[in-house]
């Protein structure tokens, strides 16, 4: 069932009257059918116009959108032979973090990403993508294991943030994400990390320490919230709108900073409009990033990594 | 802007500059027992209530004259581009970073010194909590890679001592971007194969908590100290649940193997040179903590 935000409204009325018309039965001498073209034509005019001037804060409601492609749909359409892993060895197997190996484009690769789940059921296994300190400790097992085995890593962001909870904090949640982020720099095979959904701060960032950032069109990346920058800063978490621009978020924004390395175009209304062409978008951005380190060693690969963060705030800044 | 105070002057000199904050009367309550505690007696035990062992925080030249041997030299840091999202809420970032340097006479929220503890060379960088809430954005993130540079290039231990809210969020992903970056500063000093010691002092929560502050060879928190990754309101708001006693404090984390031990700070100096005099087989030789001299003995310039 297609879900509208609340900006797509307009286009979701115009929409609704076409399918109306379509459904109605034909009548001798009455053509309907110039009318459903005139009104398909205002409505594509209207999505070409709205999602092309989207608001950091709109985009922030696109990229939290139930209907985006999540982990299980990246890996059926692009991952052939996939063998999901589970578990920390440790405590348990979080679920807000998937992960397993597989064959991307005829290459063994290693998947690891947040996954948010499909329904409410699904949200409450996945816990909304809010990983607790055993999922970053499975996603160091798995990269650990990828490196071992000369597999290159591919990660899947999409998260609100780490989970805030006592358990999570009891058993080092602080700890857990540092070390992901460590071992995300320690390995010596290629790691592309692509953002597609929520990119929420240490939870993000501990997947993220990649050799190559990609970022989908309408997805977001932030070291906070806009709702939690805007109830600390503002005192209000109504001004949320205000924080999000302030933020800078935005792919587009963050790749004038330096932060990304490209910009996958989502098609046209958002990427729940179109999950199958948005995979395979990301499949083909994901294949050029990995090309880029055909024939370099483990050595280079992990300075080519080292070197992209301590770059940052060095140089390169618009001022 | 380049700070002169903070880069060639040396501390003792800098202190007849920068204000010491001196309170107004010179008595003052512990928050841990609510007795009266005489404003001289406290500073001569490093802010630690004598009655009731409360570790009040310390500030930033206090803590450094803690660690180090007399004679140490701070570390210029390199010059970070200022305001780099234009940020602005009910305030610009510009003028709330204005007021934190008139407010504390430091250009950021975290110095590095490099010198002695106990004869033992070291590298430490100190957090500063009354910077902006020692909150992590360029600034911090360049500290600590030049701290780690500066311990690769004579070969010794860096010590980092934390103290912050978290990321810098007038600094947007650029902040968050200081986590990976200071865990490279983290790998550099690994990869020489140099001892790395965290030293986490009250608060220290969120980006700071989940980079660098959790990455130590060896973990260590003052007694009482706050440390977490989440806010405590942010915990009792997602479970809708009342947080334990000593939920997220120092002695919480020993019990749950999240650091090494708990250290008094009278002890702290001695602890970290046996440390380090363990980890690199020297012997330290104790020198004695120079107390901070009474503001009027300060000499003038």
């Amino acid at each position: 069932m297609a879900m509208f935000l609340d900006f797509e409204k307009p286009i979701a009325e115009l929409e609704a009257k076409i399918k109306e018309l379509q459904a109605m039965p034909e009548h001798p001498g009455v053509s309907i059918a110039d009318d459903i073209a005139r009104l398909e034509d205002k409505a594509d005019l209207l999505l070409r116009q709205t999602y092309g001037r989207l608001t950091a804060w709109q985009k922030t409601q696109v990229a939290r959108h139930q209907n985006r492609p999540r982990f299980n749909d990246y890996v059926k359409l692009l991952v052939e032979d996939f063998v999901p892993l589970a578990g920390d060895r440790a405590f348990s197997d979080d679920k807000a973090i998937l992960g397993g190996m597989g064959r991307f484009r005829g290459r063994p690769v290693m998947v690891v990403g947040h996954e948010k789940g499909a329904d409410t059921e699904g949200r409450i296994r996945h816990n909304f993508g809010m990983a607790k300190p055993e999922g970053y400790r499975k996603a160091i097992r798995l990269m650990e294991l990828a490196d071992r085995f000369g597999m290159a890593v591919i990660t899947l962001i999409d998260t609100p943030g780490a989970f805030p909870g006592i358990e999570a904090e009891a058993r080092g949640q602080s700890e857990a994400i540092a070390r992901s982020t460590e071992t995300c720099l320690k390995l010596s095979v290629p790691l592309v990390a692509v953002v597609v959904g929520e990119g929420g701060s240490g939870g993000a960032v501990a997947l993220a320490t990649a050799n190559r950032v990609l970022m989908l069109e309408h997805a977001v990346y932030s070291v906070i919230s806009p709702e939690g920058c805007a109830s600390i800063l503002w005192r209000s978490a109504e001004r949320a709108q205000d924080a999000a621009a302030a933020l800078k978020l935005t792919a587009q924004d963050l790749i004038k900073l330096g932060v990304i390395d490209a910009v996958v175009p989502e098609p046209l209304g958002g990427a729940h409009r179109d999950p199958k062409a948005t995979v395979a978008a990301v499949g083909h951005a994901v294949a050029s990033a990995l090309d880029e380190f055909k024939g370099k060693d483990g050595p280079a690969i992990r300075r080519d990594r080292r070197e992209k963060f301590l770059a940052m705030g060095r140089s390169g800044l618009v001022a | 802007m380049a700070n002169w105070l903070n880069d060639v002057v040396r501390p003792k000199i800098r202190a007849a500059f920068v204000r010491r904050e001196t309170p107004d009367n010179l008595w003052a309550k512990c928050p841990g027992c609510d007795q009266m505690l005489f404003h001289r007696e406290l500073t001569e035990n490093h802010q630690v209530c004598h009655h009731c062992g409360y570790h009040m925080r310390l500030g930033l030249d206090d803590r450094i004259a803690l660690l180090m041997d007399p004679g140490f030299t701070l570390v210029p840091i390199p010059e970070v581009p200022a305001d780099p999202l234009k940020f602005k809420d009910e305030k610009s970032y510009v003028a709330r970073m204005k007021d934190a340097r008139a407010k504390t006479g430091q250009s950021d929220a975290m110095a590095v010194a490099y010198g002695t503890m106990d004869s033992l060379g070291v590298v430490i960088a100190v957090q500063n909590f009354a910077f902006m809430g020692g909150s992590m954005g360029l600034a911090v993130g360049e500290a600590l890679v030049t701290a780690a540079e500066r311990a690769v290039d004579h070969g010794v231990p860096l010590i980092v001592v934390t103290a912050a809210g978290g990321a810098r969020m007038q600094e947007g992903i650029l902040s968050l971007m200081q986590m990976p970056r200071s865990t490279v500063a983290v790998e550099m000093v690994r990869d020489a194969g140099l001892p790395y010691i965290v030293v986490l002092t009250d608060p220290t929560t969120g980006g700071v908590t989940a980079s660098f502050a959790m990455l130590g060879d060896i973990q260590i928190a003052e007694p009482g100290a706050l440390i977490g990754f989440a806010g405590q309101r942010v915990i009792e708001q997602t479970i809708r649940e009342k947080l334990p006693e000593g939920f997220q404090r120092a002695e919480y984390l020993l019990e749950h193997g999240i650091i090494d031990m708990v250290v008094p700070r009278k002890d702290l100096k001695a602890k970290l040179a046996r440390i380090i005099g363990l980890m690199t087989n020297q012997k330290p030789v104790p020198v004695p903590v120079a107390l901070p001299a009474p503001e009027a003995e300060q000499p003038t310039v």
